[in-house]
This record gives C-alpha cells, sequence and structure tokens, in this order.
C-alpha cells in the first residue's frame, strides 16, 4: 500500500470533519456553560437515575435478544423445523417495524400500557433480528467438519457444540446483542409513547420546555458517551468474529438435525414470537385503517406528508452519499492511519442518536447560521450525518470488490487517478453505491426525532403527523401514515435479510 | 494397532446407492489409500467409518469391535479414530497447542501436544493461532490432532488436496512419517493415484460405489483386474486381440506377449503401459511406427505414434532425440494384461 497521503485524503478529512460538526458543536456548546454548572447536571440524582435506567432497559433488550435470538438461529438453521429456509426472510421482518410504530400499535390496543416493561418488551421484539440473523450467518457458515473432528476426539453432541460451535458464536451473538443495545440507547419513539423516562426522553422534553438548554446538552453528551462506548465493543467483538475465519470456509452445509415431535412445540414458539414481532403490529395496523376516516377525510395532507418524507429523505441522502463517497473509496483502497482515523467517522456516526443530532443542529441554527434554521438543508444534513455510515458501509464494500487490476491497467493505458475513478471504478461499482444511498433514503424516511426539532415550520412528514396523532389518542388517524411507513421500512429489512441470506 | 474389516456394507441417498455391498480389510498398522473419482463413494464410505454417517447394512469392525451391525452403533466419540479433513478444520478460536490438545482429558497435556508437535515438524508453534499458520502448517497440525488421543485408527479426507504441488511431497511424507510413528492404521482417501500408490501400502480401487481392487500399488498398476481400474490407474496403449490358449494374442500388429494364458478365440484388448513400450533396446518389435507427437516431461518423454490403425504410446525415460514425423521400431519389454 502506498502511504503517501493524496488529494483523496484531504477531501475525506474534510467530509469527516464536516460529519462530527454537530458533535464538535455539542461539546463547545457544553464546554461554554462552564465547568460549574455541567458538574452541577451532572451530580444531580436524577441524572444517576437516567443513567441507570437507560442502561437498564438497553442491558434487558441485549439479554433478552440474546437469550432468544441464539436458540431461534439455530432452530431456522440447524433443525428440520417446519418451513425451512424462508424463515430467514421472516427473521429480518421485525426490522421492518419502526420502534415507535410497534409501541403505538400496543398502546392503540392496551392504552393503559407504561414503564419500563412495556418498553423492553417492545424493543426486544423490533432489534431480534440483530441477534438472530449474524448468529444464523455464522451457524449456516460453520464448517460441520469441527463438529465431526470434535466427536472423533471423544466429545458427545452436547459437549461438541459447546466447544466448538458454541465459541464461534458467541463474538456474532454478542456483536448482534451489543447493536440491538445501542438501538435502545438511541431510540426515542418508543420510550416515548411508552412513558419510560431514558436520556432521549428526557433531553427531548427538555429541549420542548426550553428552560434548561444545558441541561439537554450535557444529558446529550453523557448519552454520546454512552453510546460510544457501544459502538466500540461492538466493532472489537465483530473483528474478532472475522478473524477466526480460517481456511476457504465450508465446503459443505451441515445436516439439519431431525426435530422428531419436538418439531411442533418449536414451531409454535417460532410462530409466536414472530406474531408478537410483526404479526400483532400489522393486524392492528390494518382494524386502525379500516376504522381511519383519514381517507375520507383528508387524502391531501396525507398525499403531502409523502412528497414531503420523500423530499426531505432524498435531500438526506444526496447529501450522505457526497459526504461518504471520499471517505468509503479512501477506506476501501487505503488502510493508512488518515484513511483508518476518517473512517472513524463513520462510528461516530453510528453512536450518535437523532435526539442528539436534532439538538446540535438547532443550536447551530440558532447561534451560527439562523440562515439555514428550519431549512430542509439543515434536515438533510442532519440526516446525512445520522445515516453516515450506512452511506460508507456501502460504497466502501462496492469499491473494495472492484479489482485493483482493472485500475491499474486503466492507470497504465493513461488514464489520471480521478479520471480511472470515474471511467472504470465508478462505472463498476455504481449498482453498490445506488443501492446504498437508496437504503439511506429509504431509513431517513422513518427517522423521527431529528425530523420532529428540524423540519421547516408547517411541514409535516409521514413521521411526524403519526406522532402529533398518537400523542393526542388519534390512533386510527395515525393509522395511515404508521402503514406507509411500515411499507417503507420493509425495504431496507429484506435488502438485509437477502445479504443474509446470500452469505449463508 | 487395530485391523478394520467391513463386509457387506450398503448405504443409499434418496434411493441413489452410494456403497454397494462393500467389502474392505485392512491390516493393522498399515495405510490403505482408497482411490476413487469424485462421486464414487470414497468419502461416504470413510464417513461411515467415523461413524458420521450410519450405513444401512453390513458389519464395521475395529479391532475386536464392531461399532456396527444388526443393532450396533458405536458413536464417533467412543470408536477411538482420529479424523483429518479436508481443509484441516482447525478451530479457529483456539491455539495451535489447544487444537491438538482437544481430545485429550486430564493426561500430561503439555508435553504430550510438544511431543505431537515436534512429530508433525511444527516444533514451538503452540501459542501461535490457526490463522496464522500457512496451509501446509494447518494440515500438520490437524494431523497432530488427530494423533494426540493415541488413535486405533486415522482416518485423511484428502487432506493434501488444498495445497500447493510443490509443497504436497512434503507435507505428504512428514505426515505419513508421524503416523507410522506411532502404530496407527490409517486409511487415506483421495482421486490421485500417484498419491495414492506413493504412501501406501495397499491401494484399494473404489469405483461404481464398491472396491474393485484391492492389492499393493504395483499389482494394481500391473495387474489391474479390469479394464477400468486399468484405465483408471494410468495411461493405457490399448491393442485389439485375439486369445490364442497361450500366452500370447493375436493382433493386426502380429502376435504379442501376453501375461496369463489367453483363452483361444476370445476377442478382447491387450493392454500396456506406454513405459512397456520401447524405441531403444532389444525386446520384441511391435511395430514400425510414424512419431505423432513429443510431449517432454523433464524427467520422462511421451510419444504418440501411429502404426497403421493402431495408436500409440511411449514413455522414454528423459529426453530423446526424436521429432514428430520420425519413423522408429517400437518394442514390447513387458507382456501385456489380456482383457475379453
Amino acid at each position: 500500500m502506498r502511504s503517501r497521503l493524496t488529494p483523496l485524503h484531504l477531501l475525506a478529512a474534510c467530509a469527516a470533519l464536516v460529519s462530527v460538526t454537530p458533535l464538535l458543536y455539542l461539546f463547545v456548546r457544553t464546554g461554554s456553560a462552564g465547568w460549574a454548572d455541567i458538574w452541577q447536571i451532572l451530580a444531580r440524582p436524577r441524572t444517576l437515575e437516567l443513567s441507570v435506567a437507560s442502561l437498564g432497559l438497553a442491558a434487558a433488550v441485549a439479554g433478552t435478544c440474546i437469550a432468544l435470538g441464539v436458540p431461534l438461529a439455530w432452530l431456522l438453521t440447524r433443525t428440520a423445523i417446519p418451513g425451512g429456509r424462508p424463515w430467514l426472510i421472516v427473521a429480518a421482518l421485525p426490522l421492518a417495524v419502526p420502534s415507535y410504530v410497534a409501541a403505538y400499535t400496543w398502546l392503540a390496543a392496551f392504552p393503559w400500557l407504561q414503564g419500563f416493561a412495556p418498553a423492553w418488551a417492545v424493543l426486544s421484539l423490533v432489534s431480534l433480528p440483530y441477534v438472530v440473523l449474524p448468529v444464523a450467518a455464522v451457524l449456516s457458515q460453520v464448517d460441520p467438519a469441527f463438529d465431526e473432528v470434535a466427536r472423533t476426539l471423544g466429545d458427545g453432541p452436547l459437549r461438541s457444540f459447546r466447544r466448538t460451535t458454541a465459541p464461534l458464536l458467541w463474538p456474532a451473538a454478542a456483536a448482534g446483542g451489543l447493536l440491538s443495545a445501542l438501538y435502545t440507547l438511541s431510540d426515542f419513539g418508543a420510550v416515548s409513547l411508552l412513558r419510560f423516562d431514558t436520556f432521549t426522553r428526557v433531553i427531548y422534553t427538555s429541549y420542548r420546555a426550553a428552560f434548561d438548554r444545558t441541561s439537554a446538552a450535557v444529558l446529550s453528551l453523557v448519552l454520546v458517551l454512552l453510546a460510544l462506548l457501544f459502538v466500540v465493543l461492538e466493532r472489537a467483538m465483530r473483528s474478532r468474529h472475522q478473524q477466526w475465519r480460517v481456511g476457504s470456509g465450508a465446503a459443505r452445509r451441515a445436516e439439519r438435525v431431525p426435530l422428531g415431535p419436538w418439531r411442533w412445540p418449536a414451531l409454535l414458539g417460532v410462530v409466536g414470537l414472530f406474531g408478537l414481532a410483526v404479526g400483532f403490529p400489522m393486524v392492528v395496523l390494518v382494524r386502525l385503517m379500516v376504522q381511519s376516516q383519514r381517507f375520507e377525510a383528508d387524502p391531501g395532507s396525507w398525499l403531502a406528508a409523502t412528497g414531503n418524507t420523500v423530499q426531505a429523505a432524498g435531500i438526506g441522502a444526496v447529501f450522505a452519499m457526497l459526504l461518504a463517497l471520499p471517505i468509503g473509496v479512501l477506506a476501501a483502497r487505503h488502510t493508512d492511519r488518515v484513511a483508518k482515523g476518517v473512517e472513524s467517522a463513520a462510528f461516530v456516526s453510528h453512536a450518535l442518536p437523532g435526539v442528539v443530532v436534532g439538538l446540535s443542529l438547532v443550536y447551530l441554527g440558532l447561534t451560527v447560521a439562523p440562515a439555514l434554521y428550519q431549512t430542509l438543508a439543515m434536515l438533510g444534513f442532519a440526516y446525512a450525518v445520522l445515516f453516515l455510515s450506512n452511506a460508507i458501509g456501502s460504497i466502501r464494500s462496492a469499491t473494495a470488490q472492484v479489482s485493483r487490476n482493472v485500475e491499474e491497467v486503466a492507470r497504465t493505458l493513461g488514464d489520471r487517478p480521478t479520471r480511472t475513478w470515474w471511467r472504470v471504478t465508478a462505472r463498476l461499482s455504481a449498482p453498490g453505491i445506488i443501492a446504498g444511498a437508496l437504503l439511506v433514503l429509504v431509513t431517513a424516511m422513518k427517522e423521527l426525532p431529528a425530523t420532529l426539532m428540524l423540519r421547516p415550520t408547517g411541514f409535516e412528514t409521514l413521521a411526524t403527523e403519526m406522532w402529533t396523532f398518537t400523542t393526542i389518542g388519534s390512533f386510527s388517524q395515525a393509522a395511515p401514515y404508521a402503514f406507509v411507513l411500515v411499507l417503507l421500512a420493509a425495504i431496507p429489512a429484506f435488502a438485509l435479510a437477502r445479504l443474509t441470506g446470500r452469505r449463508s | 494397532m487395530s485391523s478394520i474389516e467391513i463386509t457387506g456394507l450398503t448405504m443409499r441417498f434418496a434411493q441413489t446407492p452410494v456403497l454397494k455391498d462393500l467389502d474392505l480389510q485392512v491390516r493393522t498398522s498399515t495405510v490403505t489409500a482408497i482411490l476413487g473419482s469424485s462421486g464414487s463413494g470414497k468419502s461416504t464410505l470413510l464417513r461411515c467409518l467415523a461413524g458420521l454417517l450410519r450405513p444401512e447394512q453390513g458389519v464395521i469392525q475395529i479391532g475386536s469391535t464392531v461399532v456396527f451391525g444388526k443393532g450396533i452403533w458405536v458413536p464417533p466419540e467412543r470408536r477411538g479414530i482420529g479424523l483429518v479433513p479436508q481443509e484441516g478444520s482447525l478451530f479457529p478460536h483456539l491455539s495451535v497447542g489447544d487444537n491438538v490438545g482437544y481430545g485429550l482429558r486430564g493426561r500430561d497435556s503439555g508435553g504430550r501436544i510438544a511431543h505431537l508437535l515436534d512429530l508433525v515438524g511444527l516444533p514451538g508453534t503452540s501459542a501461535m493461532r490457526p490463522h496464522e499458520l500457512s496451509g501446509g502448517m494447518q494440515q500438520r497440525v490437524a494431523v497432530a490432532r488427530a494423533l494426540a488421543p493415541s488413535p486405533h485408527v486415522v482416518l485423511l479426507d484428502e487432506p493434501f488436496s488444498a495445497l500447493d504441488a510443490a509443497l504436497r511431497d512434503d507435507v505428504r511424507q512428514d505426515v505419513f512419517a508421524a503416523i507410522r510413528a506411532t502404530g496407527a492404521t490409517a486409511i487415506l482417501v483421495t482421486h490421485d493415484q500417484e498419491e495414492a500408490f506413493a504412501v501406501a501400502d495397499q491401494v484399494a480401487v473404489m469405483m461404481d460405489n464398491t472396491i474393485a481392487q484391492q492389492a499393493p500399488p504395483a499389482e494394481v498398476y500391473l495387474t489391474p483386474v479390469s479394464l477400468d481400474v486399468a484405465r483408471f490407474v494410468g495411461d493405457t496403449v490399448l491393442v485389439p486381440a485375439h486369445g490364442t490358449g497361450a500366452c500370447r494374442a493375436k493382433t493386426a500388429l502380429g502376435e504379442l506377449p501376453a501375461q496369463d494364458p489367453t483363452r483361444s478365440g476370445a476377442s478382447g484388448v491387450l493392454v500396456f503401459r506406454p513405459e512397456d513400450l520401447q524405441i531403444t533396446g532389444d525386446g520384441p518389435v511391435l511395430a514400425h511406427a510414424a512419431v505423432s507427437s513429443v510431449s517432454y516431461h523433464g524427467h520422462d518423454t511421451l510419444l504418440a505414434a501411429r502404426a497403421g490403425e493402431q495408436e500409440l504410446l511411449i514413455r522414454v525415460l528423459g529426453r530423446q532425440a526424436v521429432a514428430a514425423g520420425d519413423d522408429v521400431t517400437v518394442r514390447v519389454t513387458r507382456p501385456g494384461v489380456f482383457f475379453t
């Protein structure tokens, strides 16, 4: 690898810097409050309470996802469960239900639900795929010869599973658990609807109340630091898991365990779990849709909200791709320290909750760039910052798949690096990059907290309309918006399921 | 340490037979190569021996213990066998030493691990991780791991096929030296005829889901039991012939020598190996032929030649001053094998 710094390095560094502006500004803003104030806020019993509640919820969700997800993944990949492989697609479907939509359907059915237990259950159900999908991928990839060798060396079937397969699963399960914890920590919609006070909910309410903005900033920083910790741990787990690949992979697939009479209770468990995670919300949603008068009453507002959503998310996707392009290409082609540092912008973005980006950009807009405050450009920038890691990931892998040899041939035929990129690399990696942009688009369409905080006055998206009706208890009015959101969210969920399917 | 006796082994996958009434005897502390093309059932046979697959009928006996038979099924962990899979399949989450020590329970594992790593030519690698090793080293560790619990039988499933040709010979020699040093009975599954001949005491040629011939390598090569076996284990020159009742056969090129008396009047082919034919020396003259191509392999040269309708292959040592288009006198140095 060349260690020389190229113009690409400079460009990528600028992009990374721009993408971490909200976080930097949050530091500046918090710092300007003075240490005494900061300490006073940190030392409040309320802060400790919030930390315990947020981390407790995250730990409970992660634990539940691992405890349910690992056996579930095993049932779906290694046993002769009725239904077979298509279950793996179903396993990704909970991702199609945004957490606040799930919470909304449960609330519509049982309006008295509130507090820790419902938040725990709802978030566990929607984040189950974070554990099931990677564990299922490992289980279907793992070389069956490991188990066979262990058997010939004297292990019975259970002991062999514990000593050979389980250690290979553990990093994937732990990484998935950390991801679900991160998701829980950043979640705003579900905890707010179910009225369980975590960092995100309290940050949002203190921002809305407008009397204690320093407190909101300090709490945001604490939240970001906790989230960063989870991201770092998750990366460490994942790299351990990748390091453990030896040889050219499994030549054969493991044979599925016949379940005998156990297949019916197993099937019942699987159906029940996915029924709660996907079936129940969809049934409630369809029932509410039927009751809803919204279509007849005001089809225009529904169409306008959809149009607004696409517009805002589209701007976000374009911004995200522009920022991610130099970073992703650099990360795919260089391994020097600058490239590594620049790429860490990706995981900062991954750790930033929507509430925090929203808050930071509100401050930035109010104090530094009033002209941008409550503009679509600002909202699009927020989306770009929030979903930058997805964008970088897709550009990076699409670029890495282009052989360096073809680039070298283009160079020997007289093209400069940028021209080579444009004539060769970009053409070959375009499908992956476009797919990545679409993924950012649909993901941004269901973003809630930053949209609530940054949208121009009178600009309503599907998520904000749904939110407004739900918070005033008009569940059936909210239904059409929720329905479209689920349909949109199903797109990235299927994309992920296909990716898992291809790898396994 | 243990002989192996397989009788009448039969197995099907979804109605397709993969093992048909198969018999195999392996003497204790020898190396037997199961040689077959892909799909011949050789890996299935190995997995049945290991207890990883359950056949339908037949008897498998290891030493004095019947491990499979009517109403008998010994699981793999109690068969006392070692398995070396195709890709090595080292446990990626364990160090080299822990891989080798995997099957050792409460014994002096440290000393045993060091001893085995020495034996396979990898002293001092105990603390390394599998992904730090080359393919050849991984295979050596896989062999050490299989040998660690002192198994009576070691099964090797094409363990060298993924290695570079240059590396393969060394790894193979060291691995079998290590196995022979422990006295374990070894069964090597391979599709590589040279490999089977080079390492095995006995070669069992597997064809059509059963053992077609089991004999020492030279016997399989020089006196194959069928034309199919003859063609599978090496290059052949096939001369259409009729039996005479004596150790000769009538061909278009005249009467040629055969190893055994040929049945009078029977029509068939006389099979020679290319090295049985020479273009110098003083054996009986087979034919005058025109050389059609010359392929030079360094240690030998393979000539294709034509005498009338008859195609001939001639393998001569080293390099010969012959070019395509030359006329040569072809002599027979060893009698052919007659198949009807």
